[in-house]
């Protein structure tokens, strides 16, 4: 087991559509620098709240993540080179935390919680509601239109208010099945 | 997002007095209601004397250790010339648990006031707060609030006009439930993968950095500004006369099958079944209570009689078979099949391993595989002694405690509600499953 992206995501489907965040983004496309400008900035801000660079890499991996929507391979690299790690060591750190995605994921990640608090409150039919609505059947599976990508996740910190769902960054609260087509509805 | 409740009349609303409060998110309005007197006056007190406060008021570790807080600061070297730490974990990532995320999400200030007087008070001029990567609303109060501590001189070179530096930082966390182990997070600060470290050395001799460092939860630091305000023999009214082990109030996450969950603040000693029943209403409509874990996943499962009976403190919890941990209240009712929740559970461990130590990585694994097996009805009465077999080696044998949380609801589910697991392996299938079943959602 251990920490990896949902053992479950399958990235030959319909992952090369990618987000629009990530526009003409995925794996064999060139790479653009993500640590320039403003991005670059507030990266040597975050910088001076260290004593070393290395503890930057998180906060790091997140600027290029809120940027591209996923962390390639290339970003790994230039994150790497800014911090003067190596490219084998980021890796590692990626591979290790589950919210990094290493794929492009469909355009709305949608993370539900089915942890005990919430599985005793309905949360497995909140998945399958997910999985029916989006259309895409199966844990992990991106629709075909790249829009939703739909998994399971450990306990989301939100247990009285069951069930909790995630979608990319946005927290939602007390989802139930009914709820589900309302909120797929709003979503572009 | 979702509102507290309206506080209950047998409620003690030190920490939760202002949830729900939109104005005292802000820091203007955080000053309104007295906030940041503390600091300032802490910022003119000597270290030590703040330590011994904190340590006569008998505070604990609101995390699930329940170590006390003034004997963790006075841990640190004050003067030792080595640049101090201090991390908040906010990582709150214990199933059950969800009183970190309202504390932050409502009164990000008296975070960072807690923050800030414990930091000096342990000769750290550095504070990182480790906020794990989904809570959303907490990341973005806290950045605020920040933001407004800054701008104001409340914290930063010259905190308070005190001359003084504290800085407080938030970290954002990427997903790990281990993170929440104080060496793990130390590790995820300092840019690595999140595995524990074998203690010794302790954070206050060698941690983040290799420095001197305390780690503190953040209901902990949040309770040290009321502490300095009202003194430590206020604090300690707050206990069972014949237990003056635990003292203060304690956020309590409610969850699971229950009329009304959501977080609850009580004092030391409060009874259990009265705490149920009243205070969170009771069982949803035709149903009854079966099983409660009362401080997150990783304690023992307790059966109706023995909560029932519990007064509500660290030593009261251990009177009854389980443990205070996080206060992390799951509810379970006579329609959930206790070997599936168990089951559940042992998946969980199993995600989060780190997988460093071959007990965990292969115990836990293993673990999920026989109860998901025993759930599905291909179980056998073998399987229980291999099931307790497994979880005495997973116990007290690694580097950290994850391993032995594993083992917990399994052991205590098999010691408390052995006819479940019985009934599943004589009539090979799980005798709750019909569609009556159903999980239940709170009306």
């Amino acid at each position: 087991m251990g920490h990896q992206a949902s053992p479950d995501l399958n990235v030959a489907g319909g992952g090369a559509a990618g987000t629009d965040r990530a526009a003409g983004q995925h794996h064999g496309a060139p790479h653009e620098p993500v640590l320039v400008g403003e991005t670059r900035r507030r990266l040597d801000e975050i910088l001076e709240r260290y004593p070393n660079k290395m503890a930057a890499l998180l906060p790091a991996l997140w600027l290029v993540q809120d940027e591209r929507g996923w962390v390639s391979e290339d970003s790994m690299a230039e994150v790497a080179q800014a911090l003067g790690l190596t490219p084998a060591y980021v890796k590692g750190v990626v591979t290790f935390y589950t919210m990094y995605h290493q794929h492009p994921v469909g355009k709305h990640f949608i993370q539900v919680c089915t942890t005990s608090p919430c599985n005793v409150c309905g949360a497995e039919d909140v998945v399958s509601a997910f999985l029916k609505h989006t259309r895409t059947g199966e844990l992990g599976v991106t629709s075909d239109d790249g829009r939703f990508t739909v998994i399971e996740v450990e306990c989301l910190g939100a247990c009285g208010f069951a069930t909790p769902v995630m979608i990319n960054e946005e927290f939602l609260e007390s989802v139930t099945p009914e709820r589900v087509p309302e909120i797929l509805a709003r979503l572009k | 997002m979702g509102f507290p409740h309206k506080p209950h009349p047998r409620e003690t609303t030190v920490l939760s007095q202002y949830f729900g409060d939109r104005e005292a998110m802000t820091l203007d309005g955080w000053r309104k209601r007295g906030g940041y007197q503390m600091l300032e006056q802490a910022l003119g007190m000597e270290p030590t004397a703040i330590t011994n406060i904190v340590k006569d008021s008998g505070l604990r570790g609101r995390g699930g250790a329940g170590f006390p807080t003034g004997v963790k600061w006075s841990f640190m070297k004050i003067g030792d010339g080595k640049p101090h730490y201090l991390c908040c974990n906010a990582d709150e990532s214990e199933p059950g648990t969800f009183k970190d995320r309202e504390i932050m999400r409502w009164t990000p200030h008296a975070l960072i006031e807690g923050c800030a007087i414990a930091s000096y008070a342990i000769g750290a001029e550095t504070c990182y707060i480790y906020i794990r990567g989904e809570f959303t609303d907490p990341l973005v109060s806290m950045e605020a609030a920040l933001k407004e501590a800054y701008a104001k001189g409340v914290v930063g070179k010259n905190a308070m006009g005190s001359g003084k530096t504290v800085n407080v930082y938030v970290h954002k966390g990427a997903g790990a439930y281990i993170c929440g182990e104080e060496t793990a997070l130390m590790n995820s600060i300092e840019g690595r993968r999140g595995n524990p470290r074998i203690k010794p050395p302790f954070p206050a001799v060698s941690g983040v950095f290799g420095m001197p460092t305390t780690i503190n939860n953040v209901e902990t630091l949040a309770a040290v500004p009321p502490i300095l305000k009202n003194g430590a023999d206020w604090y300690k009214k707050f206990s069972r006369p014949d237990n003056p082990k635990s003292t203060g109030s304690k956020l309590y996450s409610v969850c699971g099958n229950i009329q009304r969950p959501g977080n609850y603040e009580v004092v030391m000693g409060f009874p259990f079944k009265e705490f149920l029943y009243d205070l969170c209403g009771g069982p949803l409509p035709g149903r009854s209570f079966k099983a409660v874990i009362p401080g997150g996943i990783s304690v023992p499962i307790q059966t109706m009689d023995e909560a029932e009976a519990t007064l509500m403190d660290y030593e009261g919890f251990v009177a009854q078979g389980t443990m205070l941990g996080s206060g992390g209240v799951i509810v379970f009712d006579d329609a959930q099949c206790m070997v599936k929740q168990i089951a559940r559970a042992a998946r969980f461990f199993a995600h989060e391993s780190c997988a460093q130590c071959t007990q965990c990585r292969e115990g836990t694994a293993w673990v999920t595989k026989i109860m998901e097996r025993i759930e599905a009805g291909g179980g056998t009465m073998a399987d229980l002694d291999t099931l307790l077999e497994i979880s005495e080696n997973m116990t007290g044998k690694t580097i950290c405690v994850l391993s032995d949380s594993c083992a917990t609801p399994v052991v205590s589910g098999i010691k408390k509600f052995r006819h479940e697991f019985e009934a599943h392996i004589t009539q090979k299938r799980c005798p709750m499953k019909s569609p009556a079943a159903a999980s239940s959602v709170a009306a």
